[in-house]
């Protein structure tokens, strides 16, 4: 579904990826972890389309597209989903008619009528209950004024509105609390299909407890220095990055 | 009767057409009108059409504007509009009692105002002033008068009709009163409006003012306004502007606000090539609020300034001000807002915002605030933002499937939200939203372009 070959991006002139290569096939669900600033964020953004990063080497196909070519708008409509990280507060631009707009896309997209207000409103309900969101939040302007935690779940919520064929999940278990962390979970796990794929990057164990990994990466200093099994997350967790610093020089 | 002005200076042409016109002008209107002629077109003289090195037209050059030759309309004309036409450019879904003026002179041909409520007085400014004089002898020019500024002394001297409406002492106004002032001529026109409104002693009116052009030709649009909220009176007032690119709108405003009444005004400066808006509000009693509120969008090479003064002359007030403007391409913004509060004026809560997006490169936005605080037990902010679009959240509305130009459209929206939401009649928000919405997708542009095809 997705690959990454030799993937080297640099931004305002610094290289933050140094030689990605990265293989996603449908129905896996991949975990990527590794300390703060080794370019996490900067691959999943740059999978979603994000502008400000200069791509210097490498390529990226999915679904067998050259994605580096489409529009973040296009990724989106052909399947790509980003949870982000820090979800932007938009005042000003109300949650419904955001996912109105966004689910009427995807749906032009596949040359399907847009939803009438009724069915938009049946199927805003029934995700809004499968992820346990408070009503409430709907009626606002998106993400603005919501609780760190709650704008996670929105994320979520949004990545059910959509139903993508790869979900990168970034940093989407932080600042959740235990409950929040199952629904938010659990609503992944409901979600995904033998079609579809999953990239989670996280800095803990707890989530893959949850949604179990077929495969976890680290990356450290822009590159993929070790891949392996769920366990190899345990093993992290155990021993800390300073197993793989310390390994690496 | 038209006057083709000739070229010489434009302030000493104007002060000749006045002499020459003074019969003219006069005929027909009343002393309450006539006896302000002479004095206010010597003020005009005096300072003549301002240029950058005037502090309050800085930012704004009017001396192209009145370059320009331009025919007069110093006696009504008749038979220039069809209705039908015309009534095309009322807000549909507002059910208002409307009201039609035609290049600054009051239409009374669908007898507007039948339906209101008893003592309530809505008319031509003209016809008022002859048959009830008393009405407006406590009013007339009382707070324009003061004004320093030469575009207000030029319509003073010059101003023959216009809005009037009185709201009498504890009645209420229930549908709002829609005020559609037409700008139409084969030729260039200078026109010239005056208006009075009058809300008494625990009266409450909403008026909605519509300007907008119907021909191609260039215009000259001067408007005053004074409006005076009595005691416990609430007023709103909004104005939408949609003029041509080649007209100019000075449009003036003076609010007297007695005790515990309350203002709202919001003036959506949608399409024009050069507005500006001054706007005074003095409170004249304790507890009183004004809420005053604007937003502008620009492009091409179109220019739109709001000035604002707010008087805190009594003590225990508030005002709030939000500004916004919207730059495309080489237009360019300014404004001005100065508070002032007086010495006794403790217990002043003034708040004044402005925040402006540029969208293009070469647009220029030109903002000064300005705090005159004379008491100490006062709570005073100002705030001033001139930013693009965040591209965060562009990335993200995209990041969900919009297209680009739709996400932009969603921010700019959003943007102006702030200020639309400040409006206390529903369908006129809606109406609103979707004036913004043709103004950002190009049919108000396009409008203005097919009347000069
Ligand atoms: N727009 C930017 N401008 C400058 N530097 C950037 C930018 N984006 C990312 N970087 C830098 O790139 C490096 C990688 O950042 P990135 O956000 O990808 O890290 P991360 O692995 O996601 O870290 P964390 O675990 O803290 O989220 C950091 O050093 C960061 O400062
Ligand atoms: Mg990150």
């Amino acid at each position: 579904m997705l690959s990454i070959k030799n993937l080297r991006a640099s931004v305002e002139g610094k290289e933050i990826l140094k030689g990605i290569n990265l293989e996603v096939k449908a129905g896996e669900v991949h975990a990527i972890m590794g300390p703060n600033g080794s370019g996490k964020s900067t691959l999943a953004n740059i999978l979603a389309g994000k502008a400000e990063y200069e791509i210097l080497e490498g390529e990226v196909t999915f679904l067998g597209q050259d994605l580096l070519e489409l529009s973040p708008e296009v990724r989106s409509r052909s399947g790509i989903f980003l949870s982000f990280q820090y979800p932007v507060e938009i005042p000003g631009v109300p949650m419904v008619n955001f996912l109105k707009a966004s689910v009427n896309e995807h749906r032009k997209f596949k040359g399907l009528a847009p939803l009438t207000a009724g069915e938009f409103l049946k199927l805003l309900r029934a995700k809004k209950e499968m992820l346990h969101l408070d009503t409430e939040l709907t009626n606002r302007s998106v993400n603005e004024g919501f609780s760190g935690g709650e704008k996670k779940k929105n994320e979520i919520f949004q990545m059910a509105m959509l139903e993508p064929k790869l979900a990168i999940l970034d940093e989407t278990d932080s600042g959740l609390d235990i409950d929040a962390l199952r629904i938010v979970a659990e609503g992944v796990n409901a979600l995904k299909t033998p079609e579809n794929a999953t990239i989670l990057v996280t800095h803990y164990q707890r989530l893959l407890d949850y949604i179990v990994p077929d495969f976890v990466h680290v990356l450290y200093k822009g590159k993929i220095v070790l891949s392996g099994g769920k366990e190899l997350a345990l093993e992290l967790e155990e021993k800390g990055y300073d197993w793989i610093k310390n390994g690496n020089e | 009767m038209s006057i083709i002005s000739e070229k010489i200076t434009p302030a000493d042409q104007l002060v000749s057409l006045f002499k020459q016109s003074i019969e003219t002008l006069n005929q027909g209107s009343s002393p309450i009108l006539n006896r302000m002629r002479e004095v206010s077109i010597k003020r005009f003289a005096q300072t003549g059409i301002p240029d950058f090195r005037s502090e309050d037209y800085k930012y704004t050059n009017l001396k192209p504007a009145f370059e320009k030759n331009y025919r007069h309309e110093l006696v009504r004309e008749t038979g220039l509009i069809n209705l039908n036409e015309v009534f095309k450019s009322n807000i549909p879904q507002l059910d208002s009692t409307l009201v039609f003026l035609v290049n600054g002179w009051f239409y009374s041909g669908n007898n507007p105002g039948a339906e209101l409520p008893k003592g309530v007085v809505l008319g031509g400014l003209e016809q008022i002033a002859n048959d009830r004089p008393e009405l407006l002898e406590n009013y007339m020019n009382r707070q324009a008068g003061l004004s320093n500024d030469p575009f207000v002394a030029l319509n003073t001297a010059f101003a023959k009709d216009g809005f009037f409406l009185f709201v009498p002492k504890g009645v209420l106004i229930e549908k709002p009163v829609q005020v559609i002032n037409l700008l139409s001529s084969d030729e260039n026109l200078m026109a010239t409006q005056r208006n009075l409104i009058i809300a008494e002693a625990g009266s409450q009116v909403k008026i909605v003012v519509c300007d907008v052009t119907l021909s191609a030709s260039s215009i000259l649009y001067n408007t005053v306004s004074e409006i005076f909220a009595g005691e416990d009176a609430l007023v709103d007032v909004y104005t939408i502007q949609n003029l041509n690119n080649l007209s100019t709108s000075i449009n003036s405003a003076f609010c007297r606000q007695q005790r515990n009444s309350n203002l709202v005004t919001g003036i959506v400066s949608l399409h024009g090539g050069l507005i500006r808006n001054n706007l005074k509000v003095t409170f004249n009693g304790e507890h009183a609020e004004a809420n005053v509120n604007g937003i502008s969008f620009t492009d091409k090479k179109q220019h739109v300034d709001n000035n604002t003064l707010i008087e805190h002359s009594s003590p225990n007030c508030l005002s709030n001000q939000i500004y916004k403007n919207i730059l495309d391409d080489e237009s360019t913004g300014a404004f001005a807002g100065r508070i002032h509060v007086a010495r006794d004026a403790q217990q002043t809560n003034a708040f004044q915002r402005n925040n402006n997006v540029l969208l293009s490169d070469k647009a220029r936005m030109q903002t000064k605030p300005q705090l005159i605080i004379d008491a100490d037990d006062v709570k005073c902010s100002h705030g001033a933002t001139v930013g693009q679009i965040n591209e965060e959240a562009l990335f993200f509305l995209r990041a969900r499937g919009i297209g680009e130009k739709d996400a932009r459209m969603m921010l700019m929206n959003a943007f102006a939200h702030e200020v639309i939401l400040k409006i206390n009649l529903e369908p006129l928000r809606d109406r609103i939203d979707e004036l913004i919405e043709k103004r950002l997708n190009g049919e108000i542009s396009r409008f203005h372009e097919q009347l000069s095809e």
